[in-house]
């Protein structure tokens, strides 16, 4: 599958109050939340973010809460990937439960700008900085995630597990 | 192996687990509050799945948004409130009845010493302090907990911090906690489980255990892990609700670093904002005024930090320019808070005394602040906009640290009260 779309770039420690303050947690609707998506940080992104955008960030994106909200929100919002020099380990799984492709490549986010436009290739492992006219090797999935994957979600691989029982 | 290798590997049913492997492991409890839950409870109600893997092994506390905020917190409260019903959940705390979870599950003996817990919040690390491995997860962990009774873990690399001495007066857990932040950063234990070690350990009391393991969270950590000891024993024996198993780490164990702390050099500690890892040392703090003093949450709500508040409070005033406000985290602890007069202190010294909830902890309400103020809480976050405005600023302290600035009307200590 090829992603593409802009950069959206952030710094270092982007935590899940600012991709999704608490006041909006009364509601898990995924729409709702992405109206608010990344509103601590970043009040433009929400209203202007396009389908297939890419958030760019440094260190430990997603520290903080357990909130499912935020890969939720940020899913919702359009966004197709988040690549971070690193990520939360929190927010590493739920994203990878819900099915948000988040890729560490420390050496892209360095030199992406915002704005530049950036293609994704998963199979290929693939990232490229169009824009800059850059590619970077992605790192590849292990495999009980690819497992994972392969069944469509954490969910649906617990419960054939559990009916094999 | 470690004391997280040996809890790890007992419940994937192997007899050794190294770092970086995958595992699926058994969990003993699973967590969830009126935030996280109902996104679990609506994927276990798509995929048509009628019974929980165990009725007992699950636990749902609402905390967060209750007593219900508005109509949508009301909503959401009743997501849990029909699915305990329906499903048979044994452990789900009504309003009256309840805490802030990660107090009231280890008091109301849910957790064990030697147990698995997954908790669908950030905090359910806390329970590492009673020699459990415990760690946060999302909803669909959650969910598939609810489920399987199962959870898939990376087994973590273990940092050892080994604490020597004894802290001196007004020096308690959370400034344990938040120099080791300071000095390792907000990621600086990233997926790895920070294990307690060293002769310190006989000066820190369970409370301020569960505090510094409520915290690892803020390190970046996995989990925060103490051996089990005397402390523990006495802990354990009066509260927990099942059979314990104690786990011991090998003395052959391997640990990616290794920290050491001298307890008695420490100073009490304030993080700045907006990170934790923003500590400093009380006596370098400088002139910052306040508008707002917390004293509650899952890290510093237990009667211990509440009778040490009112040590400083006793017989003082709130300052003019402050709003105290003080979140007992269970009703055991709201109870006892009365019985030993620490309530009447407060109130008598002008604070707010609520009922438990995690309130203005994470801005939800309670205490909200406005543009610009500045508020010193006992929580764990400083983040931007945590506690209200995305303008206003928390800082960090331990409870004796909170009162004392309350008085002051600034950031202090109680040493500083004339
Ligand atoms: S008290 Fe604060 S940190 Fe603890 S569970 Fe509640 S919101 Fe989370």
């Amino acid at each position: 599958m090829a992603l593409k779309g802009r950069a959206w770039k952030y710094g270092d420690d982007v935590d899940t109050d600012v991709i999704i303050p608490a006041r909006y947690l009364n509601t898990s609707d995924p729409e709702e939340l992405a109206r608010h998506c990344m509103e601590g940080i970043d009040k433009e992104y929400a209203a202007k973010v396009s389908s297939g955008d890419f958030l760019v960030a440094g260190k430990n994106f997603g520290c903080g809460s357990s909130r499912e909200h935020a890969p939720i929100a940020i899913k919702a919002s359009g966004a197709s990937a988040v690549i971070a020099r690193s990520f939360a380990r929190i927010f590493y799984r739920n994203a990878f439960n819900m099915g948000l492709p988040i890729f560490e490549v420390p050496q892209a986010v360095d030199e992406i700008d915002a704005g530049d436009v950036l293609t994704l290739d998963m199979r290929q492992g693939m990232l490229r900085n169009e824009t800059k006219g850059r590619k970077y090797a992605i790192a590849p999935v292990p495999p009980f995630m690819q497992e994972l994957v392969a069944a469509g979600g954490l969910l649906n691989y617990m419960a054939s597990r559990r009916k094999g029982t | 192996m470690t004391l997280t290798e040996k809890i790890l590997a007992r419940h994937a049913g192997k007899e050794t687990v190294e770092p970086g492997e995958l595992i699926l492991a058994r969990v003993d409890l699973a967590l969830g509050n009126d935030v996280t839950s109902p996104i679990a409870i609506q994927a276990v109600r798509n995929l048509g799945v009628r019974e929980v893997f165990d009725r007992e092994r699950i636990a749902l506390v609402p905390d967060h948004f209750t007593p219900n905020k508005d109509i949508a917190s009301a909503e959401q409260a009743r997501i849990m409130r029909d699915f305990a019903r329906e499903y048979g959940i044994v452990n789900y705390f009504e309003v009256g009845r309840m805490g802030i979870e990660h107090v009231l599950l280890p008091d109301e003996g849910l957790v064990v010493p030697g147990d698995l817990v997954i908790g669908a919040d950030s905090h359910t690390c806390t329970y590492g302090a009673l020699c459990a491995f415990s760690t946060g997860v999302g909803s669909t962990d959650l969910a598939a907990a609810m489920i399987s009774g199962e959870v898939w873990l990376k087994v973590p690399k273990s940092i050892r911090i080994v604490l020597s001495g004894k802290p001196r007066k007004w020096v308690e857990g959370k400034d344990v906690i938040l120099h080791i932040i300071g000095e390792i950063g907000g990621d600086g234990a990233l997926y790895q489980s920070m294990e307690y070690a060293g002769d310190g350990l006989a000066a820190l009391p369970m409370a301020w255990r569960f505090t510094i393991s409520n915290m690892a969270i803020e390190a970046g950590a996995k989990n925060g892990i103490f051996p089990f000891d005397k402390i523990t024993k006495s802990y354990a024996d009066e509260r927990a609700s099942r059979k314990y198993t104690v786990v011991e780490a090998d003395r052959d164990a391997q640990y990616a670093a290794e920290i050491g702390i001298d307890l008695g050099a420490l100073e009490p500690q304030v993080a700045f904002p907006h990170m934790p890892e923003n500590t400093r040392s009380l006596s370098r703090v400088g002139n910052v005024p306040i508008d707002q003093v917390v004293v509650g949450s899952c890290t510093n709500g237990r009667i211990e930090d509440l009778r040490s508040a009112c040590e400083v409070l006793r017989g003082r005033k709130v300052h003019d320019g402050v709003r105290m406000i003080v979140f007992p985290a269970t009703q055991e602890i709201y109870l006892q808070a009365m019985r030993e007069g620490l309530m009447e202190i407060f109130v008598t010294a002008g604070a707010a005394f609520s009922t438990p909830t995690c309130g203005p902890c994470l801005g939800g309400h309670m205490g909200i602040l406005a543009k610009g103020e500045k508020a010193v809480a006992t929580t764990n976050r400083n983040f931007v906009g945590r506690m209200g405005h995305p303008e206003s600023e928390v800082y960090l302290s331990n409870p004796a640290v909170a009162a004392a600035s309350a008085v002051l009307g600034r950031i202090g200590g109680p040493d500083e009260i004339p």
